[in-house]
């Protein structure tokens, strides 16, 4: 198991595309965000937050976004496509180790790279770090789970890389789109926030925002996400097939 | 002492029955091999063999466990190498990387350094997986079969993709891994690969066995003819060949004359002679696992 996690990791390390999409890209967009004038400066428009403020938990939620629901399921189906999965069956280890072991990488690089934009957003911009860390971290690990679900049904359900890429790419766009990448929330139309709150990253940035401000998460957006979580995982353990 | 046994296997896909009550025993030690053309449903019993296919009827024992019960599961992929005709590795990985993550999951791994060494790898050990050679990747899979240092290997389609001399090379490894007591079950095509390896064959046709004997024993089961091969400058009366005493036929074969019969070759020469014709390129060819291996699976391909 440990020489899966660690096989798995330097897999990833040897993926330039993984790298610079899994750990490189939202610091970056967080310092072309930040080194826009308007964007730092407060807006009473956003309760007197700045724009920069706002886009922590976004970018937070576009790398999750990008680990969960391209990579990991790529990666998975590669596996069963070439048979990865079914030569480690036949050795004392298990598909499902390597199931595991997959999981724990995206995961710490999940972790990563919210400390990265967390310390970035903080030095360089003066965003403040979450108020709140536990309610954060329940609120951050609440939409990891929601969104690893979502990629691992993906990968369940899909035979073929190609059409589990761009299921993956289908689905990132609109839960980006809800999560507020393009639009925040603050500035959705009440309408559209509200199918934003029953979207798994319309939550989770609102949770993390919430927490990031000081205050627990309202509890439809942790009910939003845990029935995300469980119906997800239900589904994908189902239908996994190796 | 039986280390596979093998009674009454079915599988089927859909409504497609592929494998149709297989039964073979396989003793320790011994190099068995399963012959049969593609699609015979060779794999699909070595495949119920590993664990890696459910049968559907009959049961499967290696070394008294059954590969399909969970709580016999780890302990039978101790000592089970196996190799897959399809299975590839991630693109990135390397093949010392490879070989010592495998090793990683067995009690007892091989030395994966000797191992590379054996099958020719070492001076790819830290190229890519999707850098090697279809050979190179082949030797690889033979290598990650045997890491485990197991008891029993299963090898499909062992040395498909291989040159000639790899091919060799891959067989004096797979003698030199009997000679430690390994038991090698052994899924081919290859007439000469089964019949230079295998003490005993069995030979599978449209999902049943077909005969179960060494390499010897099939040949000695169809007659032990002989076929004689010549050119001639001009025509031959063949009528007067094929009433030879002896003769069963009188062929054309890409431009050569083939008599088949037993101890024919005096008679045949004789009777040219007869006729005024000097033969060219004589020469006869006893039947072998080939002819053994048609006529046991019939003549339609």
């Amino acid at each position: 198991m440990n020489k899966l996690v660690r096989m798995e990791a330097r897999l990833f390390l040897r993926d330039p595309a993984a790298v610079i999409f899994g750990i490189l890209l939202t610091p970056l967009i967080l310092v072309i965000l930040g080194s826009i004038p308007g964007f730092r400066q407060a807006d009473p428009a956003l309760g007197g937050n700045r724009v920069i403020d706002l886009y922590v938990p976004i970018l937070i939620a576009m790398a999750l976004g990008m680990i969960a629901l391209n990579m990991l399921p790529a990666q998975l189906v590669t596996y069963r496509e070439r048979g990865v999965l079914r030569r480690l069956s036949v050795t004392p280890a298990r598909p499902r180790d390597l199931l595991a072991a997959q999981l724990l990488v995206h995961l710490v690089l999940m972790a990563l790279g919210t400390v990265v934009l967390l310390a970035l957003g903080r030095l360089a911009f003066g965003v403040a770090l979450p108020a709140d860390l536990v309610a954060f971290t329940v609120a951050l690990v609440l939409s990891a789970a929601a969104l690893f679900g979502i990629g691992l049904l993906v990968a369940a359900a899909v035979p073929g890389v190609k059409t589990a890429q761009g299921i993956g790419s289908v689905l990132f766009f609109p839960i980006l789109f809800f999560g507020g990448l393009w639009v925040p929330r603050e500035v959705m139309p009440s309408g559209l926030r509200h199918v934003s709150d029953a979207t798994p990253l319309g939550a989770g940035v609102q949770a993390m925002s919430d927490a990031a401000a000081g205050h627990w998460p309202q509890p439809l957006h942790l009910a939003v996400l845990a029935a995300y979580v469980l119906l997800t995982w239900v589904l994908a353990v189902r239908l996994f097939r190796w | 002492m039986t280390v596979i046994e093998v009674t009454d296997l079915t599988k089927r896909y859909g409504d497609r029955t592929v494998v149709d009550g297989v039964s073979f025993t396989v003793a320790e030690g011994e190099i068995f091999g399963i012959l049969g053309r593609n699609g015979a449903g060779k794999t699909t019993t070595v495949e119920c063999v590993s664990g890696l296919r459910r049968p559907d009827g009959g049961t499967v024992r290696v070394l008294g466990l059954d590969p399909h019960r969970d709580a016999d599961r780890d302990g039978l992929r101790r000592v089970l190498g196996v190799q897959l005709q399809e299975a590839a590795l991630p693109e990135r990985l390397r093949v010392a990387e490879a070989l010592d993550l495998f090793a990683s999951f067995y009690p007892n791994p091989a030395d994966p350094r000797a191992l590379l060494a054996d099958l020719g790898l070492a001076e790819v050990r830290d190229t890519a997986y999707g850098k090697l050679s279809g050979g190179q990747k082949q030797r690889l899979s033979i290598a990650l079969a045997l890491v485990g240092s197991p008891r029993i290997a299963i090898l499909d389609e062992l040395t498909t993709g291989l040159d000639p001399q790899a091919r060799r090379d891959t067989w004096a490894l797979i003698e030199q891994v009997r000679a430690r007591g390994v038991t090698i079950v052994l899924v081919t095509h290859f007439m000469d690969e089964a019949r230079r390896l295998c003490d005993r064959i069995a030979v599978i046709h449209d999902g049943r066995v077909a005969a179960v004997d060494t390499p010897d024993g099939l040949v000695a089961r169809v007659a032990a003819g002989q076929r004689v091969y010549f050119r001639t400058p001009a025509a031959v009366d063949e009528a007067a060949l094929a009433a030879l005493p002896g003769v069963d036929a009188v062929a054309h074969e890409g431009g050569e004359l083939a008599v088949a019969g037993r101890d024919v070759l005096l008679a045949v020469v004789t009777e040219l002679a007869r006729q005024g014709i000097t033969p060219t390129e004589l020469r006869v060819e006893q039947a072998g696992l080939e002819d053994a291996f048609i006529a046991l699976t019939g003549a339609t391909a």
